[in-house]
């Protein structure tokens, strides 16, 4: 514990020290770097002896915060969720020095890396606070950090109007975890975690209650269906190292919250699975769709976001309905399932904000229109976002296929046993997920096309060069942790038998049997993709063989026999999505501007399509507008008049004063 | 005798698989009338393609290399795991659905990405249409796995298949004949055959399988062939498996009446090449889905039995 708390203050020191050294900007990135990098390392260690040694380590120190305890309790739950917010973060801070360099001089740097390490102090205590009050404290500097971060280029009116959105998104959920809180702490008297489970007890009817604040609160910084507006935006504005630790890192203390809470409130209802699933089916479609008819890079790696957060939570309805039906078969795997896929998306997604990084800085752009033709000029940077891509989508053998082969085969397996209620929830997961990863690999496999492959469409992309060594360096290591949680599939599982057996209660013995022979079908499933893996070195050898014995040469791709093709006829990012976004226009309402082709010798024509966020355009805008209209009654308060504020506050406090004494 | 059956799985697809296309071609030539080319022609195709040289475009990278070279291995790798009927395949293990998809995945994801890495318009018009109808289908493929796994109660392809036999059949004909018209869909969308895809088409626009690949020359093109036949025969085995319930305890007797019915399966694909017309791209969603819709409609009667 000593160490988390080292870390803790050695992020603080770093960023405060970093803001000092903001007149000389190559100086304090190099401090804001190193001490990053230096604090995240001390903070790993208690979490991996944690997740490896299956123990626990608390604190509890006298606080003068009323109401509230310094509770800390890292169990191996927690340090699962620790490990991507230490390590994403580390890697964040190496990159983000180099991506940051060519603004040194131009755009103070120290707010930004004040702000980066309170955003990963404050992630890091919300995991371990084990205090209401101390939870909902680090949640709000959590909260209140990537607003900055987000307003980095707060000098145009989009960034600014992004910053807003998620600043507003980002309370409204809080106030839900206000209210769950403070029901809790009027039964429990205390804020203290402890007391939750006994509150519950007391009051059964709160636990329902409970549990549905927490999805809406909650829910709203992991980016649940309707709740997920404030990413498309925040995401893509933010410098891209912030992007990758909040869309692969932040959103994911909303599911450790809900994981937590599942842990406190005694036996789950089985209706609360079906919500999940529901959910989780809905934020995976929604996102997955929506990101499909991006044109941006990072606006569409947002939308990813949400539909991979819905995948987690499909694994954790499996596995909530498993706790409800004592089907520890499926609580493990569904839980093994949804955590693993929290750790691996916060590598992929992560790995894939730094490349969209890379190729912002290597192209001046993240329009997919105008990028192509990369991977001849950034070999690196493609061959690491082609892992990420290929993770992602769930391509054997990497981490993402891992997880959600957990995922499936707890879902496939009820139909096996025959539970029959179960079986149906499989199902319904079944079939969510096989679109989903269908929809993916269609979304992802244009993302990295219309970037990489090709021919380059504009100038600048023609331009593009390798990034430097950090952010290379970076993006390197995320890629091998997808290949290696990948093949070392078995591995991965056995480490999640602790944090399992904390989210589901069950004992470490029966998570340990049930995860021990999910490993083995993995293994099995490893070596088949290994064999897959030899094949196709031995098929290349063996084309290289036959090829040089009857040569190779290379000529312009084949254009029915059309000599002088330009970059301007390869199919463009819309084109390719045009036939699935066809199909789903009832979610996503594309706005389509044209001006066609009309006479025999046509004039310049024009086509621009842009898919609004239907939640957003249908269900925020009217009611914030409603809200707005009903505020503005309210407009005779504010009448300027300093007396009358001093008024308004003496009443108050009189009021106060007679309910404290009535 | 078990070790020698398990080898005879993915032995008998690798020999016989191109045997299906042509199988399916005779039928096409003898119902227009035509004589046909020979039973061995793809097998003399693929030997003279393995002799070519290539032409690689200016435009590609090393993924369209990648492109053909992983499509085969993984087919390949799928026929060590789905089992041919009644005979367990060499490799089997809880989950090996979930594997056997992933590793098709993983074919087809490298085929659309070398595709596009031409930068041709008619490559990208194929993948796009390759990954919207391949994201149909996925669904379909799950519900109707799903649905043997429910009649079967086993959570493995060769367990689940090695129970289908005819008892099973005359318990739950109505869910197992439903989850059979499903795999035919997906069998049909898979494999690029009409009414979905045309292989045969002069015209690059009209194309779906066959314009994705029009790049690949010589060795690629020979991978690609014997690996869209390794497809056939894969996805051929998990219907063909299911609708010839001969299930004797002699391997050797139910691997053949499965091979049989493959061939069957190629005439009835021949037959239906030769009396449909290709649907329109916009209407093939439909067929993908009702396809699905049927292997839910499985499920739901195989809840009630």
């Amino acid at each position: 514990m000593d160490l988390f708390l080292i870390a803790i203050a050695g992020l603080i020191a770093t960023g405060l020290a970093a803001a000092a050294l903001a007149p000389w900007p190559r100086l304090g990135q190099r401090v804001g770097q190193g001490g990053t990098i230096l604090a995240c390392g001390l903070g790993l260690a208690p979490a991996v002896t944690t997740l490896a040694g299956g123990g626990r380590l608390e604190l509890l120190a006298p606080w003068s915060m009323v109401g509230g305890s310094f509770h800390l309790l890292i169990d191996p739950l927690a340090a699962l969720f620790l490990l991507p917010i230490f390590g994403v973060s580390a890697l964040g801070a190496l990159y983000g020095a180099g991506y940051l360099r060519h603004h040194e001089g131009h755009q103070s740097l120290g707010p930004v890396w004040l702000f980066l390490d309170l955003l990963i102090a404050s992630m890091a205590m919300v995991v371990a606070a084990h205090d209401g009050l101390l939870f909902l404290l680090s949640w709000e500097v959590m909260a209140i950090a990537p607003f900055f971060l987000v307003a980095f280029d707060d000098d145009k009116a989009p960034v600014r109007d992004a910053a807003w959105t998620y600043l507003i998104a980002t309370h409204m959920g809080t106030a839900f975890l206000f209210v769950m809180f403070f029901l809790l702490a009027e039964e429990g008297g205390s804020m203290d975690f402890d007391t939750i489970p006994a509150a519950i007890q007391a009051a059964p009817h709160l636990a329902s209650i409970c549990f549905v604040l927490a999805v809406v609160g909650l829910g709203s910084k992991a980016g649940f269906v309707p709740m997920h507006v404030w990413l498309p935006e925040a995401h893509p504005v933010a410098p891209s190292h912030v992007s990758a630790l909040m869309s692969g890192v932040m959103i994911k203390t909303g599911i450790y919250g809900l994981v937590r809470l599942l842990t406190l409130t005694g036996e789950p209802a089985a209706w609360w699975s079906w919500l999940l699933i529901g959910l989780g089916a809905a934020s995976g479609i929604f996102g997955v769709v929506f990101a499909l008819a991006q044109g941006d890079l990072k606006r569409l790696l947002a939308y990813s976001s949400m539909e991979n957060i819905g995948i987690i939570l499909l694994g954790l309805g499996v596995g909530v309905g498993g706790v409800a039906n004592h089907a520890p078969l499926l609580a493990c795997l569904g839980f093994a399932g949804g955590l693993l896929h929290v750790v691996n998306h916060a590598l992929f997604k992560s790995l894939l904000f730094l490349g969209a990084g890379a190729v912002q800085h290597a192209a001046h752009t993240l329009n997919l229109e105008e990028l192509g033709g990369l991977l001849k000029r950034m070999p690196f940077s493609g061959a690491a976002f082609f892992v990420g891509v290929a993770a992602i989508v769930g391509l054997v053998p990497l981490n993402g296929f891992v997880s959600e082969f957990l995922i499936l085969v707890s879902a496939f397996l009820p139909l096996a046993t025959g539970h029959g209620s179960a079986g149906v929830a499989g199902v319904t997961v079944l079939v969510t997920l096989g679109l989903i990863s269908g929809l993916a690999a269609a979304c992802f496999a244009r993302a990295f096309a219309t970037v990489y492959l090709g021919t380059p469409r504009t100038a600048p992309a023609a331009a593009a060069h390798e990034v430097g060594w950090e952010m290379a360096g970076a993006m390197g290591v995320l890629a091998c942790a997808c290949v290696a949680i990948g093949l070392g599939a078995p591995w991965a599982v056995h480490l999640l038998v602790a944090p399992v057996a904390v989210a589901t209660g069950l004992s470490m013995a029966t998570v340990a049997a049930t995860l021990d022979a999910a490993a083995g079908w993995l293994a099995t499933a490893i070596l088949a993709f290994a064999i897959a893996l030899a094949l196709a070195a031995t098929l290349w050898l063996l084309r290289r063989t036959l090829q040089a014995r009857a040569g190779v040469e290379r000529q312009a791709t084949w254009g029915c026999g059309y000599g002088a093709p330009t970059p301007r006829m390869q199919y463009t990012a819309s084109s390719f999505a045009q036939p699935l976004t066809h199909l789903f226009h009832p979610l996503l309402h594309t706005h389509v501007e044209e001006e066609g082709v009309a006479a025999p010798l046509p004039a310049a024509a024009r086509f621009a399509s842009h898919a609004p966020d239907l939640f957003r355009d249908l269900l925020f805008n009217p009611l914030f507008r409603g809200v707005e209209r009903l505020m503005l009654g309210l407009r005779w308060l504010q009448h300027g008049n300093i007396h009358l504020y001093i008024l308004y506050i003496v009443v108050t406090l009189l009021v106060l004063l007679m309910s404290a004494v009535g | 005798m078990a070790l020698i059956s398990s080898i005879l799985v993915p032995a008998s697809g690798l020999v016989l698989a191109p045997l299906l296309v042509a199988v399916i071609n005779r039928v096409k030539a003898r119902i227009a009338g035509r004589q046909g080319p020979p039973l061995v022609q793809p097998y003399r195709d693929l030997a003279k393609l393995l002799g070519k040289g290539a032409v690689y475009s200016t435009t590609t990278t090393w993924l369209f290399r990648a492109g053909p070279v992983v499509s085969l291995a993984t087919a390949l790798a799928a026929l060590l795991i789905v089992p041919l009927g009644g005979v367990a395949a060499p490799v089997h293990f809880t989950g090996d659905l979930v594997a056997v998809a992933g590793l098709f995945g993983l074919g087809r994801f490298l085929t659309v990405v070398a595709a596009l890495d031409t930068g041709s318009p008619f490559e990208g018009m194929g993948a796009s249409r390759e990954v919207t109808f391949a994201a149909l289908v996925e669904p379909a493929l799950f519900l109707a796995l799903a649905s043997i796994v429910a009649t079967t109660r086993m959570g493995s392809l060769s367990s689940a298949y090695g129970a289908v036999d005819a008892a099973l059949w005359s318990a739950a004909a109505p869910t197992l004949g439903l989850v059979a018209a499903t795999l035919l869909v997906v069998y049909l969308v898979e494999n690029s055959r009409i009414p979905v895809d045309d292989p045969t088409t002069h015209l690059e626009l009209t194309m779906i399988h066959e314009v994705m690949v029009l790049d690949h020359s010589g060795v690629d093109l020979a991978f690609i062939e014997y690996g869209a036949a390794l497809k056939l025969w894969l996805l051929g085995m998990l219907l063909v498996g299911l609708v010839v319930p001969v299930r004797t305890a002699n391997p050797w007797l139910d691997g053949a009446a499965v091979i049989a019915g493959l061939a069957g399966l190629a005439m009835v694909v021949g037959l239906i090449e030769s009396t449909m017309a290709r649907l329109r791209m916009n209407n093939v969603p439909a067929l993908i889905v009702g396809g699905g819709v049927l292997a839910a409609v499985a499920f739901v009667v195989g809840l009630n039995p």
